[in-house]
């Protein structure tokens, strides 16, 4: 694949974009509540939120579009949230794509060359090294009304890409695409990103899609970030309740904690937590059928009756009932389950959040 | 056998889609068609002693195009349609960007300000635009008041400047209205993705609205120049002799002059041109509108 150069990151992977506490409101509704967050050069940083969370808003400040309530915006060394949008060195990919439709595919592409002055004898071979890039070049004299979707996007993803931006925002590009094509467009867009080095601003609600691509999630509830982490930190290692219910399925255990041990029901097991309420998450594929094999030393060991039972194929979804308690279950040991059943799982698995 | 039926029913669909057509063509048929083709007729038809005389000739056409006073006639009538398409064009474009796209709240009261006109009589707009040019009217009322001008301005009124002023305060909303519909359907992210991409408005202007509102704009130009083009009321009241339009002529010769086979013959060539213009903006608009 033939590779548009990178723009030189400055120096070492230090910070490109800086969010100093902004905050935004439309009226009388605060939109973002002075949030703060930090992209290293040539990270793929999502923005993962339920609709509402002030995700597109965060990513329309960076863009331009929307001006901050309070709060700065800097992009390597330089304030961003004073310039209008067509001086900042930042692209966008839109959620529904947002060709001009009355330009061709390749017009489309030149367009950001074109308007910033860039020598015209260098257009015309950026335009077509970003269709090739996107693998749309036989597609570059058509207008974007006669394309697919997919096809589409790319075309938005090469539009935006070939102005080397710093860095590139990208609002939930591929939602309108179906399951299949979905999944192969996020490989690509992450091999893109790995071989070009920009960073991604990425925004989705689907949390897959959040875990597969990024290098880090930054998690926004209700205008302010939850927890900004690695995929595999924020899955073992949610902070909140609702982190943890957000990123993966999971069990909430409410538990009372005294000298060292924490207590659900008639089930106990020893924590590091101290004393008072403490709130547990336990992943479905953390409490294992007891099937007579000795368990781990220190394990919560517990009868349940199996309410009910779904088979997806590679696992089982099971729904028991423990002391009036619903836990969800992930098994892979295939098999119909019934009555009575005997389950554990381990202390060290249970993870305290906060509420 | 299902293929038998199936064409019962479409036997059936097609007697629906016969019977229900049948009103609207036969309104065609009468109200259009009809007079059409009496007028058509009637262009080849003559006139002798104040009878019309159904003898085949194209000595009407013949007269139309020999004498200079039809052609002159028609000339100027064109020439003060595209007058008229130019000036609203310039201050219908300006407000319906205005309106879309900075607005706001405001669009609505407006909007409304806009199609407000349209309720008041043709007439009564024609009567207050001869109070307001007239020797005594409160445009030369004004000038004198400032000590700008001694006697009159007298070219104000009964002058082909008044229709031009006349038509295009009359025929602005008709040309607003398709050119802030497409103004409005042009997608504010398109907006967004040009700044994005480091066009500012100028650019953006040029580059993706101005292109993008095209199809209204030449909507808006069409009405225009064609309602001027068979407009005859702005010339009797406010044009006087010097502005006589072709559709005047048309009146007269169906009128006083009681020449309708020659009236009919200018009818003929005004729908010719009027329909070979609908074709072209047509054929214009399409390759235009780009989903």
């Amino acid at each position: 694949m033939p590779a548009i150069s990178s723009p030189s990151n400055s120096g070492t992977a230090g910070v490109l974009l800086e969010v100093r506490e902004v905050a935004k409101r439309f009226g009388a509704v605060e939109v973002l509540k002075r949030v703060s967050l930090e992209i290293a050069a040539g990270e793929f940083l999502t923005l993962l939120g339920e609709s509402g969370s002030g995700k597109t808003t965060l990513l329309r400040l960076i863009a331009g579009f929307e001006q901050p309530t309070s709060g700065e915006i800097w992009m390597d060394g330089e304030r961003l949230d004073t310039l209008p949008p067509y001086k900042r060195r930042v692209n966008t990919v839109f959620q529904s794509y947002a060709l001009f439709p009355h330009l061709s595919v390749r017009d489309n592409v030149s367009y950001g060359l074109e308007v910033s002055g860039t020598a015209k004898t260098e257009i015309p071979a950026r335009v077509a090294d970003a269709l090739r890039m996107v693998k749309m070049e036989e597609f570059a004299a058509q207008r974007p009304a006669r394309l697919s979707g997919g096809q589409q996007q790319r075309v938005a993803l090469a539009r935006a890409l070939v102005n080397r931006p710093k860095l590139l925002l990208l609002d939930e590009p591929l939602s309108a695409l179906d399951a299949n094509l979905r999944k192969q467009m996020q490989s690509e867009l992450k091999s893109l990103q790995r071989e070009l080095g920009i960073t991604f601003l990425f925004v989705t609600h689907d949390q897959d899609e959040a875990m597969a691509l990024s290098d880090r999630i930054a998690l926004l509830k209700g205008g302010a970030l939850e927890q900004v982490a690695s995929p595999r930190e924020i899955y073992a290692h949610p902070a909140t309740s609702y982190t943890a219910r957000f990123i993966g399925q999971t069990n909430l255990l409410r538990t009372e904690v005294k000298n060292g041990t924490a207590r659900w029901g008639s089930l106990q097991w020893a924590t590091p937590h101290a004393d008072g309420n403490a709130i547990f998450s336990l992943r479905p594929a953390a409490i294992h059928w007891h099937t007579g094999e000795t368990v781990p030393w220190g394990a919560a060991r517990f009868r349940a009756g199996i309410r009910q039972q779904i088979f997806s194929g590679d696992s089982e979804h099971l729904e028991i009932d423990f002391e009036g308690h619903v836990l969800r279950v992930r098994l892979h040991t295939p098999g119909l389950l019934s009555g009575e059943q005997e389950f554990w799982f381990s202390p060290l698995d249970a993870v305290a959040v906060r509420e | 056998m299902q293929w038998l039926s199936a064409s019962k029913a479409n036997m059936y669909t097609r007697m629906y889609k016969g019977l229900i057509s049948l009103p609207p063509m036969f309104w065609v048929a009468v109200f259009l068609l009809l007079p059409y083709a009496l007028m058509f007729a009637h262009s080849f038809w003559t006139v002798r002693d104040g009878v019309i005389l159904h003898e085949w000739s194209t000595q009407n056409y013949a007269k139309l195009f020999q004498n200079p006073l039809y052609l002159d006639v028609l000339f100027r009538t064109m020439r003060i349609a595209g007058g008229v398409t130019l000036l609203s064009l310039l201050l219908g474009y300006p407000l319906a960007y205005y309106m879309s796209f900075h607005a706001g709240v405001r669009k609505e009261i407006l909007y409304q300000l806009v199609i407000v006109p349209l309720w008041i009589s043709y007439l009564v707009r024609g009567y207050a635009w001869k109070t307001i040019l007239g020797s005594d009217g409160v445009l030369n009322g004004f000038l004198q008041h400032l000590h700008l001008t001694k006697e009159p301005v007298s070219f104000f009124l009964y002058s082909p400047f008044a229709v031009v002023l006349m038509l295009t305060h009359i025929y602005t909303p008709f040309v607003f209205l398709p050119l802030y519909a497409s103004l409005e359907h042009i997608p504010r992210n398109l907006v967004e993705a040009s700044h994005d991409l480091g066009a500012g408005s100028r650019a953006t202007f040029l580059r993706v609205i101005l292109p993008l509102s095209l199809p209204g704009l030449l909507a808006g130009a069409t009405f225009a120049f064609l309602l001027s083009l068979g407009d005859f009321l702005a010339p009797l009241l406010v044009g006087g002799p010097s502005s006589i339009m072709i559709a005047n002529i048309v009146q007269s010769l169906f009128g006083t002059a009681y020449d309708w086979p020659l009236g009919a013959a200018i009818s003929v060539c005004i729908l010719l041109l009027t329909i070979s213009l609908l074709f072209l903006t047509e054929r214009l608009e399409k390759r235009w509108a780009f989903r």
